[in-house]
């Protein structure tokens, strides 16, 4: 334990009010998407337990609110906070999915596109660069379009964790693979590669036991900036009617039915889990500005 | 120089040509174009003569080159949800779009580059500190969700503007303006509002750094030394090199500004072509997609084209090596 306080990672941190701060928000976010079932006040999809006679209830601190609903309830009696905190579970899954299938190709690709140089180099690079013109948001809902027309409107409805995740992974893996390509080639010429290639060790245990681990780092910095838009390009997505459906809604699902009732003035119904969404959103940020400073050697 | 520009031009072609043959495979291959016709319960023979009408029993290459010629005639099929030709459909809805991002991203300029120098030039003042946290958030809050909390203060709250829609519009020829009437400008409002925030939040980010950068390279310490005054150190020595960097910010920017528009539209119900790009989604209007999938390419490929070839013009180094 004290090791790992006195990591340099750490110290920087300790060393950092904002990152500390975003980092225990981020934490404490995580647990609540982690175990919601044992901190939301009330078990919101479960039909038994709603009242409509509870619907449209302000948050706590205005007339006519209670502190059994803190930030008020939705059009069907549903506490909003536990609906938030169910919503952010669908939506750090799909984002964090969506980065996980990102770094999986993007690795993978500036691994061998690094190593291998030469033609293949040129080609992979080339596709990075052509999808590069394109804003993620746009690839992302492209895919959508192209899994509804293939999977057809029903079955699109229900995989569609699985489809956001794929849609967010295929739109920003170029990032990574030009990152990790760049690091690769520099590390390819290093002795300790040389000498791992004469003692006979192939080229791929090359690259995932002596190569990847060098070029990690990177990965992380991105990773995380990448988070923050992954989360973002779903809660869109889910927004405009594209992403999760309203039975399991994520943040962007719960502001898109809220914004039904902005006109007629019940606001906190949209407002709240934008607000939360505002919250993850901008501790992600913060901690990804934070790793990308502390983990750049050229600023020590 | 000229084979730097024709190396240039080779490459954007490629993208074009690439882009072009997955919206062919799009077209073609995603659902079935002659249920999009006939429906699910045609005969057989009803099928075959269907495609033979459409060229569908045709080999592959022949119908790409068709397809290739159709589309440079700016013929992209019918729509399936629409009914009617795709390219009718955009034309239609062009205006719309194009008044909204350009007022947005005028107003972003005008505000954002003046914000950056000033956050430069006063590092570390309070009102610059001020100005840097706010576009932290400002590029921190989703652009839908931005659009959701202007509609909430100014429409809801205050009641000062319309949410929804373009306001009355002025046909101009095949052109329809919101700019000559009261509804549409005041319609314009909150939507361009909703994608200059953002904007001046980023551009101002971006020209702070690249000012800062400038500011701290030789030149600037020369000009300091030969005891000019400030006002020329800042305005001629340092904002005039950042030129480049600026452009490549407005240009970079161009394509996230497009991607917010659409956003943007949906949020207002602004009846623009990034709407119709989202209801075409949900309803897996493939030959729409499949326009879409080009026009978005061509919008690209173009702006970094131009950029490229700004950077030639205004950069003398860039000139020079290609020489060698």
């Amino acid at each position: 334990m004290t090791a790992l306080l006195r990591a340099p990672l750490v110290r920087d941190l300790r060393g950092d009010r904002t990152a500390l701060a975003a980092c225990a928000v981020l934490l404490v976010l995580l647990v609540l998407a982690a175990v919601p079932g044992m901190l939301a006040p009330h078990a919101v999809f479960d039909l038994r337990g709603l009242s409509l006679l509870d619907a449209f209830r302000p948050p706590a601190w205005i007339d006519g609110g209670s502190w059994k609903f803190p930030l008020g309830t939705d059009d069907q009696g549903r506490d909003m906070l536990s609906a938030i905190i169910y919503g952010l579970r669908v939506s750090v899954t799909v984002g964090l999915g969506g980065v996980a299938l990102a770094v999986v190709i993007g690795v993978t690709v500036g691994l061998v596109a690094g190593y291998a140089g030469g033609f293949i180099d040129t080609l992979l690079m080339r596709i990075a660069d052509v999808q590069l013109t394109f804003p993620a948001i746009l690839i992302a809902v492209m895919i959508d379009g192209v899994a509804r027309a293939l999977l057809g409107e029903m079955a699109r409805q229900q995989a569609s964790v699985s489809v956001l995740i794929i849609a967010i992974g295929l739109s920003g893996w170029v990032e990574y693979a030009r990152a990790v390509r760049g690091a690769t080639m520099v590390e390819r010429r290093r002795d300790y590669v040389a000498a791992a290639r004469l003692s006979g060790v192939g080229a791929i245990g090359i690259l995932a036991r002596h190569i990847l681990p060098n070029v990690l780092t990177a990965v992380l910095v991105i990773g995380t900036i990448h988070l923050g838009v992954a989360i973002l390009i779903e809660a869109t997505l889910s927004f405009v009617g594209l992403g999760i459906p309203p039975t399991q809604p994520s943040l962007g699902t719960l502001i898109r039915v809220g914004n039904n009732y902005l006109l007629s003035g019940e606001w906190w119904i949209a407002i709240m889990p934008g607000l939360a969404l505002l919250i993850l959103v901008l501790a992600i940020n913060l901690l990804g500005d934070f790793l990308r400073d502390a983990l750049n050697p050229r600023l020590k | 120089m000229i084979g730097l520009i024709l190396r240039r031009l080779s490459g954007a072609f490629a993208v074009m040509l690439t882009v072009t043959a997955i919206a062919f495979v799009m077209f073609n291959y995603l659902g079935d174009p002659v249920v999009g016709i006939l429906g699910l319960d045609a005969s057989g023979e009803q099928r075959a003569a269907v495609e033979r009408q459409l060229g569908l029993d045709r080999p592959m290459l022949v119908r790409f080159g068709d397809y290739l010629g159709r589309v440079v005639q700016g013929d992209f099929g019918q729509s399936y949800r629409l009914g009617s030709p795709v390219g009718d459909a955009l034309v239609q809805r062009l205006p719309a779009t194009v008044e909204l991002a350009a007022t947005g991203m005028m107003v972003a300029l005008i505000v954002g580059i003046p914000a950056g120098v000033y956050v430069a030039i006063r590092r570390g003042g309070g009102a610059a500190r001020t100005l840097l946290g706010a576009s932290l958030l400002g590029i921190s809050v989703p652009s839908f969700f931005m659009g959701v909390m202007l509609i909430w203060v100014f429409n809801v709250t205050l009641q000062m503007l319309p949410s929804f829609g373009r306001g009355e519009v002025v046909n101009l020829g095949w052109w329809s303006t919101g700019f000559l009437t009261k509804s549409g400008l005041l319609a314009l409002i909150l939507p361009a509002a909703t994608i200059a925030i953002f904007q001046i939040a980023m551009i101002m980010r971006l020209v702070r750094a690249e000012m800062l950068e400038v500011l701290r390279s030789d030149h600037i310490l020369f000009a300091r030394a030969r005891g000019l005054p400030e006002w020329r150190i800042l305005f001629r020595h340092a904002l005039g090199n950042t030129l480049v960097p600026v452009i490549t910010v407005v240009a970079l920017q161009l394509g996230s500004l497009i991607a917010f528009a659409v956003i943007t539209e949906s949020v207002f119900q602004w009846p623009g072509l990034g709407l119709l790009f989202l209801q075409s989604v949900a309803a897996a209007d493939v030959p729409m997609m499949a326009a879409y999938l080009i026009l978005i390419a061509a919008l690209f490929v173009t702006i970094n084209l131009i950029v490229d070839l700004l950077y030639l013009a205004i950069d003398p180094r860039l000139r020079a090596r290609s020489r060698v």
